[in-house]
């Protein structure tokens, strides 16, 4: 068996599932976004816009509409937490003994990409359970066997997200000597990354420089595609009118892939020249 | 250091080296850490490193161990060439880090399988290979056990035992007992010549005198990234020479005088009014009876005897002019 990356996938999986409170608390604040937030918000805007509709288009409340979002916003926050780690690793953990053993480095990189992106799919499944619980609607319209196409498309979507994000934050962590370090370059990027993007509202209504760091931010990209499988690709929400072509759910997810063959090269070098002593 | 082959594996002069080190040098921006040493170690012994903290051990030992690239000298472990084929070195060492090394969130058991997978060990040989070295380090009542709920000389014996996991001709072990009580280190001791005499050769850095000095078949002294001397414990301290007899006696004047012209004596250091320092040729145990017969015989009488070997604090301090001291940078 030469496939050094299950071992690290492993061991990082046994952990997320030893210690349930991180798991627990990672869906704790999407969980509450929807249930405080979105209710709330929901009541006021689709009170507001429900007079606008476009012909053929299905009208969609905003707890659906910003319920994308919010699988994206806890891929995004947990994929760029999930390098940490290493971090852990590095200073008081078992980096050394990983770094000195044959296992060719690139692997560390391929496992705990692997497992980031497999918490982000066992958290996009729990948000969308719950989320339709709370009253998102998913999948209208669609057969049992369109919503699992769906299903996969969405994962598909978060899997490459997660995947480029766990190498931006495995960089962070291997360039950081101490976790406050880290937990510093990490807060600073969520919230600019949250708030330039269309997680909770269009970003035709952000100003023209906003919108134009909009297009760059991978969650953007993210959301266009959650949003395409999970709700469809003519609908209004927010009295606005929402139209996306197969043509810019394939431009999102190429934005992806590159950004994701991006960060994990860059990855790959820092882990591939790391000298720890 | 032998004939090279294309896949690595060098026909060496003497066989029974394990480790050839030729030249080794290494450096941090200005800071000249090793100063080109060449050293070798044999098949089947206890190598150690024995300096002060900052004298470079950790660093060489880090390029051997494939940590740090190697920058200039050459480097032969079991067999194979560490600049072209560090892979193959790897394969072929254990490693016990100066730093704990364990994932506290993980148990032992966990640990030894962790690292049958990364050394790629098949699973049969993975099961039994831990159980084996749990059983060793007694540690199977702890096999479930997280690490982080370890004391210190268990988890050093786990990391020990992970070390061994994939049976590896060498052990490397960095400063293996920092940080342990006194009754922990000489079990841990027991363990590494338990080990030792099951055929892996033990190479080590230490800046404990009584480690180097109870555990190594051969010392290399380290000051400065330099080897400053080489050789057994026996060796070292024999090249002292003389054992040191301290007297206090009813007349210590008298008393040098007598002694100076004795053969057995080669020198006599005053201190003072207190006493004496007697330097003698060989065993200073057999020489003794001799001097306080002579003494008592001129009517001296002797107050107070203490005959003192030759310890490796001596030998320390003899070749590198200052005594080893705790503390300041690791090195």
């Amino acid at each position: 068996m030469k496939a050094g990356f299950l071992t690290v996938y492993r061991r990082d999986m046994t952990r997320f599932f030893r210690f349930r409170t991180q798991f627990i608390s990672s869906l704790l604040q999407p969980i509450l976004w929807l249930a405080f937030f979105g209710v709330a918000m929901a009541s006021s805007f689709d009170r507001l816009s429900a007079g606008v509709t476009a012909a053929g288009a299905a009208q969609i409340g905003y707890l659906t509409f910003m319920g994308a979002g919010i699988i994206a916003m806890t891929a995004l926050f947990t994929s760029l937490y999930g390098g940490f780690i290493l971090l852990f690793d590095k200073n008081w953990g078992l980096m050394r003994e990983v770094l000195a053993s044959p296992m060719p480095r690139r692997d560390i990189i391929i496992g705990i990409s692997l497992s980031g992106m497999t918490k982000s799919w066992i958290q996009t499944i729990v948000i969308i359970l719950f989320g339709m619980l709370l009253g998102v609607e998913f999948f209208t319209g669609q057969s049992f066997l369109g919503a699992l196409v769906s299903v996969a498309g969405i994962l598909l979507f978060t899997g490459i997200f997660s995947i480029g994000f766990l190498c931006l934050s495995a960089t962070i962590a291997l360039s950081m000597a101490s976790p406050e370090g880290f937990q510093g370059i990490t807060t600073l990027l969520t919230m600019p990354l949250f708030f330039t993007s269309n997680a909770l509202y269009p970003t035709d209504a952000l100003p023209e420089i906003l919108q134009d760091a909009a297009i760059f931010n991978p969650l953007t990209h993210l959301i266009t595609g959650i949003r395409y499988f999970a709700i469809g690709n003519d609908f209004t929400a927010i009295g606005i009118h929402f139209s996306l072509g197969p043509a810019d759910v394939l431009l999102s997810l190429g934005a992806l892939l590159l950004f994701t063959a991006l960060t994990f090269t860059i990855a790959w070098k820092k882990v591939r020249n790391a000298v720890i002593t | 250091m032998g004939t090279f082959y294309s896949d690595g594996r060098v026909f060496r002069n003497r066989v029974t080296d394990i480790i050839e080190v030729k030249g080794l040098r290494h450096t941090y921006g200005d800071v000249r850490a090793v100063r080109g040493i060449s050293f070798s170690v044999r098949e089947g012994e206890i190598f150690s490193f024995l300096g002060p903290n900052g004298a470079g051990k950790s660093t060489a030992i880090n390029v051997l161990i494939t940590l740090l690239p190697i920058q200039e000298g050459e480097v032969i472990i079991a067999g194979h060439d560490l600049r072209t084929f560090p892979e193959k070195v790897r394969a072929s060492i254990g490693i016990v880090f100066q730093e704990v090394t364990l994932d506290r969130d993980m148990t032992s058991w966990e640990t030894l399988d962790f690292h049958g997978h990364l050394y790629n060990m098949e699973r049969e040989e993975r099961a039994r290979r831990t159980d084996e070295l749990l059983s060793l380090v007694e540690l199977e009542e702890k096999r479930n056990t997280l690490t982080r709920d370890l004391s210190g000389g268990m988890k050093r014996r786990l990391e020990i035992a992970r070390g061994l996991m994939t049976r590896p001709p060498v052990l490397f072990l960095d400063e293996p007992t920092i940080g342990l009580d006194p009754q922990t280190r000489i079990r841990m001791w027991d363990y590494l010549r338990g080990v030792n005499k099951e055929g892996t050769t033990i190479f080590l850095t230490t800046h404990y005198m009584d480690e180097a000095d109870h555990l190594s078949d051969r010392i290399s002294i380290i000051d400065h990234g330099e080897i400053i001397v080489t050789g057994t414990p026996w060796k070292l301290k024999n090249a002292l020479g003389e054992d040191i007899i301290y007297l206090e006696t009813s007349d210590n004047g008298a008393a040098g005088h007598l002694l100076r012209d004795t053969v057995e004596v080669r020198g006599i250091r005053d201190k003072g009014s207190r006493g004496i320092l007697v330097l003698v040729n060989g065993d200073g145990s057999r020489v003794l009876p001799g001097i306080i017969a002579a003494l008592t015989g001129a009517g001296i009488t002797v107050e107070t005897i203490n005959l003192k070997k030759p310890t490796m604090d001596d030998v320390f301090l003899h070749y590198t002019g200052r005594a080893i001291r705790d503390g300041g940078m690791a090195g």
